[in-house]
């Protein structure tokens, strides 16, 4: 039927045999989801198309996570309204602070994203979840209210660029390495409205919070979304998180695709987007001796379990350089307890790093961790716009939590194959 | 007059996310395009136009980046291309754009411009050219015409 794994879940949410790319469509939704910035815009928007319930209190999803805990008046007036409304329309998955973590660390968490879905979020980091087989794409606020008011939004089909993942990759390289790699390759638009599409061999060989961190920077690429072929690894990964069905799509063997480009796991180097733009690259062999003022280890991109590990497993028994603030951001209240409980924590607070609270803070200039004037920082985020983390003098440059793990060791950009 | 910027303009400079903390339209219209533009503020007049390169809009989903430049008095953003997340936001609060590689080539800031929505073209005035640019699908202009999606949706409720 020549379709793509993205174009067979929409056109089984349209209720229709066979899209095509282009074709404008509606599609009904399995979620929606927002947070404490765009939400309160959608709630405007939301009363002023004049219905009392949204379409289903268990499909609408929202987590203030932004500037919570609240980081003044304003966000506090912010995260009020989006409470208020969550208790008036009595969303069954409202996540306070307590309960809450970052929206796309959570969600995957709390089983709420499955293989098959339509999920649309106010946060364009929502492609995160096709690492579960999900068609999953960020919208703005209005799209949000139209979401919870009808249950549908309308898409123009995508097209997709196939990428072919072969082999396996070398101990200090994961999936921001290799998502920042593949941005570099086509570029901040390189997928422009496009679906990027991840198969083949190599992908046994990546986690599933390496899936979650490529998946979450499709945007990053200008793709509408990202997605990965469900195997073994999805599936047991959702085994102890729901006991909800959800129908695994294949993209058909006659599928149409854009391009198709072949990725060499084994081949990928640490890989670091320098300041001021995702796809600005350069391997760590390739970069110039570059000190930095600060570290985050964190964010929806890069703060599960495994990259706290990796962060440990590097920090354990060192320092961190003295005058480089290396701040630890865990994504969920989860997966704060777990990596209490391995001994993580115990670690990095030993090596010198400082815990906060999930929130999504620092990565786009909110707050526990701006940076001033000339300062330079090297983190697990996903953007280093001028401006993104602080001042618009300061640099920003991304990287995996094995790099900036180093970095924070040595002060300066650093290969965690030589710590 | 118009403001002439460059390829992959996100929406961090936009509108930067220390601003985000307020989702009123004239509130906002005071930190628009500030990270690269300290004068835009000042100088933007009802009926301006922005070109700009390609991917416009790039970055976060903040729909508080168009409402800025709707707020702001601008009539039209002609880019190059736009991000994806960025041109459904404009649509859905009904902030006209374009995209036109020819235009943005060749429209100088001190250009008189003249935008025909119906058919796309760009007329500039002072240079006597004409630049075709697609318009939107007729589902797009409904919405448009409308304001925006919630004025559609109301619309298509009071219908059926």
């Amino acid at each position: 039927m020549k379709m793509t794994m993205t174009q067979k879940i929409l056109a089984s949410h349209a209720g229709l045999e066979y899209v095509e790319a282009g074709q404008l469509i509606e599609v009904d939704l399995d979620m929606v989801l927002g947070n404490d910035i765009t939400t309160p815009v959608a709630i405007k928007e939301f009363d002023k198309i004049g219905v009392s319930e949204v379409f289903d209190k268990s499909k609408v999803v929202i987590v203030p996570d932004h500037f919570a805990p609240a980081k003044d008046i304003q966000a506090a007036t912010q995260c009020k309204c989006v409470r208020e409304f969550s208790y008036d329309k009595e969303i069954e998955n409202y996540f306070e602070v307590g309960e809450m973590g970052i929206e796309h660390a959570l969600i995957p968490e709390k089983g709420l994203a499955l293989p098959g879905d339509v999920i649309i979020g106010a946060d364009s980091h929502t492609c995160t979840y096709g690492a579960l087989g999900a068609f999953s794409t960020g919208v703005g606020s209005t799209d949000m209210a139209a979401g919870m008011a009808t249950g549908k939004s309308w898409f123009k089909v995508p097209s997709a660029i196939k990428f072919n993942l072969i082999n396996k990759p070398t101990k200090y390289v994961s999936g921001k390495d290799i998502i920042l790699h593949i941005i570099g390759l086509i570029g901040v638009d390189g997928a422009l409205y496009q679906s990027m599409e991840f198969v083949g061999d190599g992908i046994k060989n990546l986690s599933m919070d390496s899936r979650l961190t490529m998946a979450n920077m499709a945007i990053e690429a200008g793709a509408k979304n990202g997605i990965f072929e469900v195997d073994d690894i999805t599936i047991q990964y959702l085994k102890d998180k729901t006991d909800k069905e959800y129908i695994i799509y294949k993209a058909d063997e006659d599928a149409i695709y854009d391009k198709e480009i072949t990725i060499d796991l084994s081949k990928v180097r640490p890989t670091i987007s320098c300041p001021h733009s995702p796809d600005n690259t350069k391997t760590i062999d390739e970069l110039e001796k570059i000190k930095i003022d600060q570290v985050i280890i964190g964010s929806c991109t890069n703060g599960r379990l495994e990259d706290l590990r990796m962060a440990s497993d590097i920090l354990k028994g060192k320092k961190v350089a003295k005058g480089v603030r290396t701040i630890i951001f865990p994504g969920t209240q989860q997966i704060y307890l777990d990596a209490i409980e391995e001994g993580i924590i115990t670690n990095l607070v030993q090596a010198g790093c400082v815990m906060s609270t999930p929130t999504c803070g620092p990565c786009l200039g909110g707050h526990m961790g701006i940076l001033a004037a000339g300062e330079k920082a090297v983190t697990t985020t996903n953007r280093n716009f001028v401006g993104r983390m602080g001042h618009i003098e300061s640099e920003i440059y991304l990287a995996s939590p094995a790099v900036a793990a180093a970095s924070a060791i040595t002060g300066f950009i650093s290969n965690p194959e030589q710590i | 007059m118009i403001f002439k910027y460059g390829d992959n303009v996100d929406t961090d400079v936009i509108i930067p996310a220390r601003y985000l903390a307020t989702s009123e339209p004239a509130e906002l219209a005071q930190y628009c395009m500030l990270d690269i533009d300290d004068t835009f503020k000042d100088k933007v007049v009802a009926g301006d136009l922005i070109v700009a390169g390609k991917n416009f809009g790039c970055g976060s989903s903040r729909e508080h980046a168009p409402i800025a430049i709707k707020a702001s008095g601008i009539k039209c953003v002609i880019a190059k291309s736009f991000a994806r997340i960025f041109y459904r936001n404009a649509i859905n609060i009904g902030l006209a754009i374009l995209e036109c590689e020819e235009a943005v080539d060749k429209i100088q800031p001190t250009d008189e411009v003249e935008i025909d929505f119906a058919t796309g073209e760009i007329k500039n005035l002072t240079k006597n050219e004409i630049y075709k640019s697609q318009p939107f699908p007729e589902f797009m202009q409904k919405i448009m015409e409308a304001d925006g999606l919630v004025g559609y949706i109301k619309n298509n409720k009071m219908k059926g």
